[in-house]
């Protein structure tokens, strides 16, 4: 039997780890590699980690991290940040990473997708999307940490992804993004009626129970989640964890 | 000693921090000369069917790899799309497989498949072994392994099949002829199943 699959999210902010609300306010809440070595022990599905600042910086991937996350890492990871050619995504999968994640690059230029994923396959090609509601219905797409507003629609960007040869979608909840309260349900039930490609959901996990919430609906679907993993109790005090064996399978038969 | 075959394709960081975890020398081959004291080899591989091929084709170690692997029979286990490569084709591409095992590559038939999400088949699933052999030991029962891929193995002869999976349909998740051994999974991102099954292969 095919998995759920429950995925740490991590940022990643001047070689540090951080956590944002909304996408604003970055709290530092470790180094990096120490929390990759964490989630080996954890045995987790898959860990996904985002450079927040290479795109708004308008900088190359910082390669060299990337590598020590690669070569210390024992579950599939995926990086996203600053990728926007075909020749960054090829170093990147060869410094060891299994998925690429792009965003404000295919956004402007669709056609990127196909161009990379005949180098390195459609599996490892990621299209992110972080999404914002609109003020009077329906969604937006976003960049640069949410900052700039593309006037692009979630979910037909999502169709028009798959259609170019995309492995993967990510659709990340500005709107929920560090509140813990709970991911946008409607959301995730709009984008997964669009496609068929594996779809993985960030944004608003406080608890086990939101996940659950997800999988009971969607059955094999990425359930991702930043906060949850990286804090503990109310106060959030830094402390990483992740479900053990047991508890996954208790999430996947509820 | 482990010989990863380096032509370009793959992560081999990831298996030689496996080894190392686990005490077995371990060393990357890039050139045919590398190869020469090569006791068990480990051919991975991503991305596209047609680009591995060529890759590995234009890396000088072709005749040698041949020559190990059907004269002097030397263990060689091919990972993910390596597996594929040890095929006669694929599906997905127009380059001739390596002929290692008589097999072909196919598509996975997304009508079949009763999930919302159809291809990639991306994640965690069971691998059932149906054939004795030790490189599976300690991992007969409960494990599970990590898959990432749109295309599968499909063995001409069934005796070649060595462990099964589902995804809308059974299909052949490991197999194996003679001193060949083919996984679709990543045991190097498959935690300690991963581990032990790479353990094993050093154990051949």
């Amino acid at each position: 039997m095919l998995r759920p699959r429950i995925i740490p999210s991590l940022l990643v902010q001047d070689n540090g780890l951080v956590k944002t609300f909304n996408f604003k306010n970055p709290k530092y809440v470790g180094d990096p590699i120490n929390a990759v070595k964490i989630f080996n022990e954890k045995e987790v599905d898959e860990l996904a980690v985002f450079d927040i600042d290479a795109t708004s910086n308008g900088v190359e991937p910082n390669y060299s991290l990337i590598e020590r996350l690669a070569n210390q890492s024992r579950m599939p990871l995926c990086y996203g940040g600053g990728v926007k050619t075909v020749e960054q995504a090829q170093r990147i999968f060869s410094l060891g990473i299994e998925k690429i994640a792009l965003s404000s690059a295919v956004l402007k230029t669709p056609e990127l997708i196909t161009s990379i994923a005949e180098r390195v396959g459609s599996q490892s090609v990621i299209v992110v999307l972080d999404v914002k509601k609109k003020t009077f219905g329906g969604y937006e797409v976003y960049t640069h940490n949410g900052k700039k507003s593309t006037g692009i629609n979630p979910i037909k960007f999502a169709e028009e992804a798959q259609k170019l040869g995309a492995g993967e979608i990510i659709i990340n909840s500005i709107d929920q993004d560090g509140l813990m309260k709970g991911y946008d349900m409607n959301l995730i039930d709009k984008i997964r009626n669009a496609i068929s490609l594996p779809l993985t959901v960030l944004g608003g996990a406080g608890s086990l129970e939101d996940i659950a919430k997800v999988i009971d609906r969607h059955g094999i679907i990425g359930v991702a989640a930043g906060s949850l993993f990286v804090f503990k109790g109310v106060y959030r005090a830094v402390l990483i964890n992740y479900p053990t064996k047991e508890e996954k399978e208790k999430l996947y038969k509820n | 000693m482990i010989t990863l075959i380096d032509y370009g394709v793959g992560n081999l960081n990831a298996f030689l921090n496996v080894y190392k975890r686990v005490d077995i020398p371990a060393k990357i081959a890039r050139t045919a000369s590398d190869l020469s004291d090569a006791e068990k080899i480990i051919l991975p591989g991503v991305g596209h069917f047609d680009h591995a091929m060529r890759k590995l084709n234009a890396s000088g170690m072709r005749d040698k790899l041949d020559e190990l692997v059907l004269h002097k029979k030397v263990p060689v286990i091919g990972i993910c799309v390596g597996m594929q490569m040890m095929a006669n084709y694929s599906e997905e591409g127009d380059e001739e497989g390596l002929k290692w095992i008589d097999a072909g590559v196919k598509k996975f038939n997304e009508s079949k498949i009763k999930y919302v999400t159809k291809l990639p088949h991306m994640g965690w699933n069971d691998v059932k072994p149906v054939k004795d052999l030790n490189l599976f030991r300690g991992l007969e029962t409960d494990a599970i392994f990590y898959f990432l891929h749109s295309y599968y193995f499909e063995c001409k002869n069934t005796d070649d099949i060595m462990a099964v999976s589902e995804y809308g349909v059974a299909f052949t998740s490991a197999a194996h002829h003679q001193n060949r051994y083919g996984i679709q999974f990543h045991p190097e991102k498959s935690h300690h199943y991963g581990e032990k099954l790479l353990y094993n292969f050093s154990q051949l």
